[in-house]
């Protein structure tokens, strides 16, 4: 095979959604995995489809993605990726939990997002099997679900059968410069050229780039979750409370997936193993019956963790770098990359084709990091 | 483990076999064709076998089909059965219900 045009660094759903748009547009990619195909974030993931409580610089995208792409993709890409748009409740039991959902709501409709705070009559109306001790919700209609690990391999094997080269098992350690300009990267073992050169790979971005003196600040945090047995279909929307003790929602298959935090991730990030701890699980099955009593005698089949790579203003960064022609980057995506993952995918796609992308990405340059002061 | 392994689509036509509709995965209800179709879009582990089609994914969590997934994704692939990667095993070893779970680490 002749050099290729882009050579994507990680195969998780960003770069799998990139090369797909890419390809498309008859551009020759390669992509790179140290792993398997969509082995981090992409199938370690809650399959939240969200526009509400989003960062606003983020919200436009999600907008678009939800809008334009996510309502055609299985059948553009051949694969039913169960996507769902049948809203999202942000559960509160409190007028603490309130003031917090009425803040989001604010947000999002300053943003021109459809979203409102419902009385807890109307959440039962929505949702019959919601405790009794859930006061009120902020609701959206337009968000929604999808399962992200056939929507990573979707995308992942619409791009291949389109002519992308995937090579996993190739550690990519560096960037290649020559005369100042992106040339290729080195792996472990191997050297691969081509004149532009997209990090797409989680944390491991962070390192790489390291490589041509360009950082960003951002950390590993672990996240868990938990897989219930199939249940019958009970309600189709996605799941979130104003506590953050935790988020989910049905599958196609029945099974819920649920994920929550214990609040203690920022001090197990720095093991290797994405490894599940034994505080977690019993706490997020607290959490859920706090809101679905109804649920205690499900079983659950099993537990699973993963890394997210948040930024420091916890929005990714999607950027091209002036001091690294050829160079860019695609990362931090702060555990919420999968819901505006074709968007990405596409406004990527343009801005290294016209280097003009139908939304702006100004707000997410890589140099926005500055200290206090 | 990782192997170096490149992907490229051959663009050669999937071929159905006589035995495609035995059911492999008892739990999920998957076929021998399904998994088989799997590895034709490009799924080279178990793992994205199972996260493509569900083979392995259900109640037994692949206790009682991996080593025929295993072999079938060997045998569409050339490998012997011992080159294929496995998924990574996932706690608890049986389903234990969430309000056996939701007690743990409580005070009695």
């Amino acid at each position: 095979m002749s050099k290729p045009d882009v050579i994507i660094v990680g195969g998780g759903v960003i770069s799998c959604a990139i090369a797909y748009y890419l390809a498309k547009a008859k551009v020759k990619v390669m992509v790179l995995e140290k792993e398997e195909i969509g082995d981090g974030g992409s199938s370690r993931n809650g399959g939240g489809v969200r526009q509400s409580a989003r960062d606003p610089r983020e919200i436009p995208i999600a907008m678009y993605a939800i809008n334009n792409l996510w309502p055609t993709l299985s059948e553009e890409l051949g694969v039913d990726i169960e996507y769902h748009k049948k809203g999202n409740l942000r559960l509160g039991k409190t007028e603490e939990h309130l003031r917090v959902l009425q803040h989001n709501v604010n947000l999002g409709l300053k943003a021109g997002l459809e979203l409102k705070m419902v009385s807890s009559a109307e959440i039962h109306e929505l949702n019959p099997y919601v405790s009794e001790e859930v006061i009120g919700a902020s609701y959206c209609p337009t968000d929604g679900h999808a399962n992200p690990m056939k929507t990573t391999l979707a995308f992942y094997k619409r791009a291949r059968e389109l002519g992308t080269q995937f090579i996993t098992g190739e550690t990519v350690k560096s960037v290649i410069l020559k005369k100042g300009k992106v040339a290729g990267v080195k792996t472990k073992e191997n050297t691969y050229e081509a004149p532009l050169v997209i990090l797409a790979a989680g944390m491991d971005s962070r390192v790489i780039a390291n490589s041509v003196g360009i950082d960003i600040p951002m950390q590993k945090i672990l996240l868990e979750a938990l897989i219930t047995e199939a249940q019958p279909i009970m309600f189709p929307q996605m799941l979130g409370t104003a506590a953050a003790d935790f988020y989910g929602h049905q599958t196609d298959h029945g099974s819920f997936v649920f994920g929550g935090s214990t609040s203690l991730e920022n001090y197990v990030s720095d093991v290797e193993g994405r490894e599940t701890k034994s505080i977690t699980a019993p706490y997020i099955c607290r959490a859920i019956l706090g809101y679905f009593p109804c649920l205690s005698k499900v079983n659950i089949i099993r537990t699973w963790a993963g890394f997210i790579d948040e930024s420091a203003d916890h929005v990714p960064v999607l950027s091209k770098v002036d001091e690294v022609p050829g160079l860019v980057l695609t990362c931090g995506f702060s555990g919420h990359g999968f819901g505006i993952s074709p968007a990405i995918g596409l406004l990527i796609s343009e801005l290294i084709i016209k280097d003009k992308p139908s939304l702006s990405l100004e707000a997410f340059k890589y140099d926005r990091f500055k200290p206090k002061g | 483990m990782n192997k170096i392994t490149d992907r490229t689509f051959t663009g050669e036509e999937f071929v159905s076999h006589r035995d495609d509709s035995v059911i492999i995965c008892r739990c999920e209800e998957i076929s021998k064709g399904e998994i088989r179709r799997a590895v034709y879009d490009g799924m080279r582990t178990m793992s994205e076998v199972k996260r493509y089609v569900r083979a392995g994914m259900g109640l037994c969590q692949g206790q009682t089909c991996s080593r025929l997934v295993k072999n079938i994704i060997a045998k569409e692939l050339g490998l012997k059965p011992g080159e294929v990667e496995i998924p990574t095993p996932r706690s608890p070893a049986r389903p234990v219900s969430m309000e056996i779970y939701a007690n743990d680490g409580m005070k009695k």
